[in-house]
């Protein structure tokens, strides 16, 4: 593997890894299977994108795309609680419903970002090139994600919101409205998702209305391989899980695309994603994290 | 001091399924007093514990806790005031957390919560210090996840828990039905234990008509929703089990099924 694939595959497994951590606060920590980031993932990239072409600086573009993803996520929410919609339902409505969201925002299927300013622009022009920058740019954000979710679910508030999906019974007789919870988490996961959509549509030059095709799929990957890597209780274990995971995971598949005997396409991706997901979840035996993963306790 | 007057729930109201799980139930409890709650299945006594935590919605009545109207309070709100320790002892606590999570939930009950550590290095001493004077040795375990702790272990916490932030009512319901005799012996000794020194006021439902008489101050049975009697003070300290069977027929004016009562 060259050193421009291998820090390719490294890139994209870092803006997946917010995708990771998003899935990993609302199937793992809510337990709520949650679909919208098919939809919240092109939706932070359409937002951001939009936004800097229309002359936004691109940290507030940024910023406003994970507000846009925040959104998404308690329209999820809203549907599974206030209609008690069953939430994998809630979250295909939401997702399906952003693909035109999606399509209005650019008002047209991608939009090209070559020539603007980008959240890399102030880092880009010094000794590294570009294909450094971004993965550096990215490790840093990441990194202070993770810290701060961890940090997060280490709190009052957030073990408030663990215990909502762990024991929703017990987390009101303690006190804790378990319905606040679970709009706060999805707003929150999906709007690591958003930034995620935004920093692809940045470091890719481009933001696409198809981008979004699997993306659960993918941040699912991504935490079950974390989880099998990484056994651990503490929050900083499953929080880092979730970003080595996805960088694993892209590794895997850059290394994979790489060996011409196998015959692989990068269109292939998804279609061995979900065999690798579907083999997990059939794996038998009480070791099997994703069936754990997938458990539901009651709500 | 908590007053039930005139409570009424009815499940599956104008269906053909309508049932009311508590027809008229007037209950003046006071301050520091133990109550113990008997009744075959299907009485309501569980109904009752539900309508004080605020899981079962009033069709007509009210509930008053220390003075305050609480009857349109839900669950969450009536948190600071009730604890509550369930039957199962998984639906107590969450047993993906650990030990001091679980209880760090519990010390923030009906508080705002913060983005403060839940587990600082204070509330681990204090928690270890708690959990020491319940003799199971669970001080050393306290990053165990909950899951690996037996059922009469879980008890034992979900007791501790309740006690770990202010609140004024304890609600038992059957706490100990699901443990093997030796705990479930081990338990109530705590429950009374946790009882008197706090000076709860307690409801706690039991299956076992012996429980109901020697935990507590006062005896309520319910049968098809309504209280049928209510004994304290001199009158109860000389009441045995056939006495109870015996005034509950009589009440009913009909046979019960003793076996049904003393083995359910």
């Amino acid at each position: 593997m060259s050193q421009v694939a291998f820090l390719g595959a490294i890139e994209v497994g870092l803006v997946y890894a917010l995708v990771a951590l998003g899935v990993f606060l609302s199937f793992r920590i809510l337990s709520f299977p949650d679909l919208t980031v098919d939809g919240s993932f092109p939706l932070g990239a359409a937002v951001a994108a939009t936004a800097i072409v229309a002359g936004w600086d691109p940290y507030l573009a940024t910023a406003l795309a994970m507000a846009a993803g925040a959104v998404a996520g308690m329209v999820t929410a809203f549907l599974n609680i206030r209609f008690r919609i069953l939430h994998l339902l809630a979250s295909i409505l939401t997702m399906i419903a952003l693909f035109s969201v999606n399509l209005r925002i650019m008002g047209r299927p991608n939009t090209a970002l070559l020539q603007e300013e980008t959240v890399l622009t102030p880092f880009l022009g010094g000794s590294l090139s570009a294909h450094e920058v971004k993965p550096l740019f990215l490790a840093a954000v990441v990194v202070l994600v993770a810290i701060l979710v961890a940090r997060f679910l280490a709190s009052e508030m957030g073990l408030a919101m663990r215990a909502t999906g762990a024991n929703p019974r017990m987390a009101r007789a303690q006190g804790i409205g378990t319905g606040l919870q679970v709009y706060a988490g999805m707003a929150l996961s999906n709007a690591l998702v958003g930034l995620a959509g935004a920093l692809f549509a940045q470091t890719n030059g481009f933001a696409d209305v198809t981008s979004g095709v699997g993306t659960i799929i993918i941040g699912l990957a991504a935490v079950i391989l974390g989880e099998t890597l990484m056994r651990g209780r503490s929050v900083l274990i499953m929080v880092a899980a979730c970003i080595v995971g996805s960088i694993v995971y892209r590794i895997a598949v850059q290394f994979a695309l790489e060996i011409d005997a196998l015959g692989l396409r990068a269109s292939d991706m998804n279609l061995v994603t979900a065999l690798l997901v579907t083999v997990a979840l059939v794996l038998p035996g009480l070791g099997n994290p994703v069936s754990a993963l997938l458990r539901r306790n009651g709500r | 001091m908590i007053v039930v007057d005139n409570a009424a729930v009815v499940f599956g109201r104008s269906t053909p399924l309508e049932t009311w799980a508590l027809h008229k139930v007037d209950l003046t409890i006071p301050e520091g007093q133990f109550v113990t709650v008997i009744g075959s299945n299907g009485a309501g006594k569980s109904t009752l514990l539900n309508v004080l935590s605020g899981d079962a919605p009033l069709a007509r009545g009210r509930v008053e806790m220390d003075g305050i109207d609480v009857t349109r309070w839900p669950t969450t709100r009536r948190a600071g005031l009730v604890a509550r320790v369930f039957q199962d002892p998984m639906a107590g606590t969450c047993e993906g957390l650990s030990i001091e999570e679980n209880l760090a939930l519990a010390a923030t009950r009906g508080t705002r919560r913060s983005l403060g550590r839940s587990v600082g290095r204070a509330r681990r001493a204090d928690f270890a210090e708690r959990l020491r004077e319940l003799g199971l040795g669970l001080e050393t375990r306290l990053t165990d996840r909950m899951g690996l702790l037996s059922g009469g272990q879980r008890q034992a916490v979900s007791l501790l828990m309740a006690t770990l932030a202010g609140m004024k009512i304890l609600l038992l319901d059957e706490h100990v039905a699901a443990l093997d005799p030796k705990t479930a012996e081990f338990v109530l000794g705590l429950t009374n234990r946790i009882v008197s020194e706090n000076r709860l006021t307690t409801l706690m439902v039991t299956h076992s008509m012996r429980h109901a008489l020697d935990c507590g101050d006062r005896t309520v049975m319910l049968h098809e929703g309504r209280v049928v009697f209510d004994v304290g003070g001199e009158e109860r300290r000389g009441l045995d089990v056939p006495d109870l069977l015996r005034m509950f027929s009589r009440v009913r004016g009909e046979q019960l099924d003793n076996d049904s009562l003393l083995l359910a």
